[in-house]
């Protein structure tokens, strides 16, 4: 059955042609949304003072990029990792391992563009071996297992001093310094920070219409048809921990940079889930959504407890605040501020479509 | 001396699929007991029994989804017995669902495009189709040839349930399948989707064979040239179409036995 011919030729203008090819590989180009907060983001420096420039929008996209490679595994590969915090802490640990810090008898005093390599590749592997072990399993014992693999990181770089040096953890890493830029002072910083959070958000975008991602979204959907029309479907899972876990150890390098420092706090069970709170929250259908729940997050976390105090409470209770409005949007919107959102938009089209239709039918 | 066409006749020649003594236990019971099949390349056949006559188990078996518990399969010649489904389905073994096994987060296009994808090279890949993808070409054929052309865009969620029917039969086309395995494809279709999916049946290529499950007579026993019944988890009956349909015993059992 011949039901294309090959012969037809195609006549389009080159400009057409382009925009078509755009449309079709890169479609969130055509999205003015999408500009306007890009144009915000880049004179951001203009804008805000150091304070909101590092503690807000910095902390949001380290966060949120940690939140993405959950984001990533959750909406695209339906296996919901708790253990992102701790590849990310991992590559932090590792930098300060083998970077300059001011414990001389841990550090390997490496300098940071041979430490941050090494830490990536590390750090990727860890998560890749945890993702080898969970996806023998799926829903909570995936669940399960990432916790367990989080909470024994925890536990072992508290008590471990020889490398992590238990409870204090590593103190005075040492940042980049080149072309006469110290890249830890705020705006440099900022402007990194904002370049690896854009590159790790194009990337997922980009990789969810390409066959890998495809392919994730299908062994999402019905594991046993994958592996029915030809995938090795755990070898999917497998690439697919591995690519969120060079995410999350990017966003790792990034929140040591940030601090200067790392300790087991840093990669406490507690935060684990505050990174499964963010996805949730922001919404795991699409990249966006894991940097929207990480702005609520880190806003309330940094202003609940003033207002908190302000109206007589104690401050400590921000916890309170967050989980209240996590309750919310989980029981208004399945797929958190994302869905809110769309249906928002949907409810006011189809009321312009009906304000519309209706004086065409009187 | 042999002529030239009894030399050339072992070329080609052997089976495409062969089960031998193929057993498979859950627990205590029996599902298949020492199942043996011969089927030619391009060879049609349904599978008939009641309900538990361990038709679909045979179809897991033949897949990979289960191993059998003992006995032996061979595709082609190959021994796959052990093979994980994957690597069947990679060479030329195809299968379609009972009950649709279809990406409903996706939609129609990406649907056929996984499958056309799982068989070819580059299904890690991390880069997008271009606008010259020979495999998203001939996913758009596919679904043209199922007539899914103005639904391609949509969600497979969205699909009514007879097109999530074709779009299963779809999927099992991708590629270039040697050999197919068909579990009651008319469940649930209108009888004009039933003369559809006959045509699609009887139209495909000659060398492509099949083993068809279906419960009505009328489909099964117009697209096919041969029928094993099944009983119990054993093979009952072999034979060629007609020489079935007015076999006593076999009327007895399944024809005439008041089922549907």
């Amino acid at each position: 059955m011949s039901l294309t011919s090959p012969a037809q030729v195609q006549v389009t203008s080159p400009a057409a042609a382009a925009r078509r090819w755009t449309a079709r590989s890169w479609p969130e180009l055509n999205n003015p949304a999408a500009w306007i907060v890009a144009l915000i983001l880049l004179i951001m420096p203009l804008i805000a003072n150091g304070f909101f420039l590092i503690e807000i929008f910095g902390t949001t996209m380290i966060l949120g990029i940690i939140a993405l490679s959950l984001m990533f595994l959750a909406g695209y590969g339906g296996m919901v990792s708790l253990m992102q915090l701790t590849i990310a802490g991992f590559a932090g640990y590792m930098y300060a391992i083998f970077g300059v810090s001011g414990h001389p008898n841990i550090s390997m005093g490496w300098p940071w563009w041979l430490a941050t390599p090494m830490a990536l590749a590390l750090a990727t592997i860890f998560g890749t071996l945890g993702g080898a072990l969970a996806v023998r399993t799926a829903g909570i014992y995936t669940i399960m297992i990432t916790l367990a693999i989080a909470a024994a990181f925890y536990f072992f770089t508290n008590q471990n001093y020889v490398i992590f040096n238990g409870h204090t953890g590593i103190n005075n890493i040492a940042t980049p310094h080149f072309l006469n830029v110290d890249w830890r002072s705020d705006i440099p910083f900022y402007y990194v920070v904002l370049a690896v959070a854009a590159l790790c958000y194009l990337a997922v975008e980009y990789l969810s219409r390409a066959p890998f991602g495809l392919a994730l979204q299908g062994v999402r959907d019905n594991p046993r048809r994958m592996a029915a029309l030809g995938f090795n479907v755990n070898a999917h899972r497998v690439a697919a921990y591995a690519f969120a876990s060079f995410v999350a150890s990017l966003a790792g390098i990034l929140q040591v940079w940030n601090y200067r420092q790392i300790s087991p706090g840093s990669v406490g069970v507690e935060g684990c889930i505050d990174i499964l709170i963010i996805a949730i929250v922001g919404g795991i259908t699409r990249p966006v959504g894991p940097f929207i729940g990480a702005l609520i997050f880190v806003i309330l976390r940094t202003f609940a407890l003033d207002f908190l105090v302000k109206i007589g409470l104690d401050g400590n209770r921000f916890r309170l605040l967050i989980g209240l409005g996590f309750l919310a949007v989980v029981f208004w919107s399945s797929d958190g501020m994302i869905g809110l959102w769309e249906r928002w938009q949907r409810r006011n089209r189809s009321g312009a479509m009906q304000a519309k239709g209706t004086p065409g039918h009187g | 001396m042999d002529s030239v066409a009894q030399r050339l006749s072992v070329v080609g020649a052997g089976t495409a699929l062969e089960l031998r003594g193929v057993t498979r236990l859950f627990g205590a019971l029996a599902a298949l007991t020492d199942v043996t099949i011969t089927v030619r390349p391009g060879e049609r056949r349904a599978v008939l029994g009641s309900n538990g006559a361990g038709k679909t188990t045979l179809f897991n078996c033949i897949t990979g989804d289960f191993l059998p518990s003992s006995g032996t399969i061979r595709f082609f010649g190959e021994d796959i017995t052990h093979f994980p489904p994957y690597e069947r389905i990679r060479r030329g073994l195809r299968r379609t669902y009972q009950i649709s096994a279809l990406f409903p987060g996706l939609t129609v296009q990406d649907n056929v495009y996984l499958a056309c994808r799982g068989v070819s090279r580059g299904r890690f890949s991390p880069l997008r189709p271009g606008q010259n993808d020979a495999l998203m070409q001939s996913a758009e054929t596919l679904v043209r040839a199922v007539h899914l052309a103005s639904v391609k865009e949509q969600r497979v969620a969205q699909l009514a349930h007879g097109q999530q029917r074709q779009l299963e039969i779809a999927l099992a086309l991708a590629g270039a399948p040697r050999f197919i395995l068909f579990d009651e494809p008319a469940a649930g279709l209108s009888p004009t989707e039933r003369r559809e999916l006959i045509e699609i049946l009887t139209s495909l290529p000659a060398h492509i064979g099949y083993i068809i499950i279906e419960h009505d007579m009328d489909v099964a026993l117009r697209v096919v040239e041969s029928v094993t019944m099944m009983h119990n988890g054993r093979i009952f009956k072999e034979g060629p179409p007609q020489e079935i349909e007015s076999d006593p015993e076999v009327q007895e059992l399944y024809l005439g036995g008041g089922h549907e």
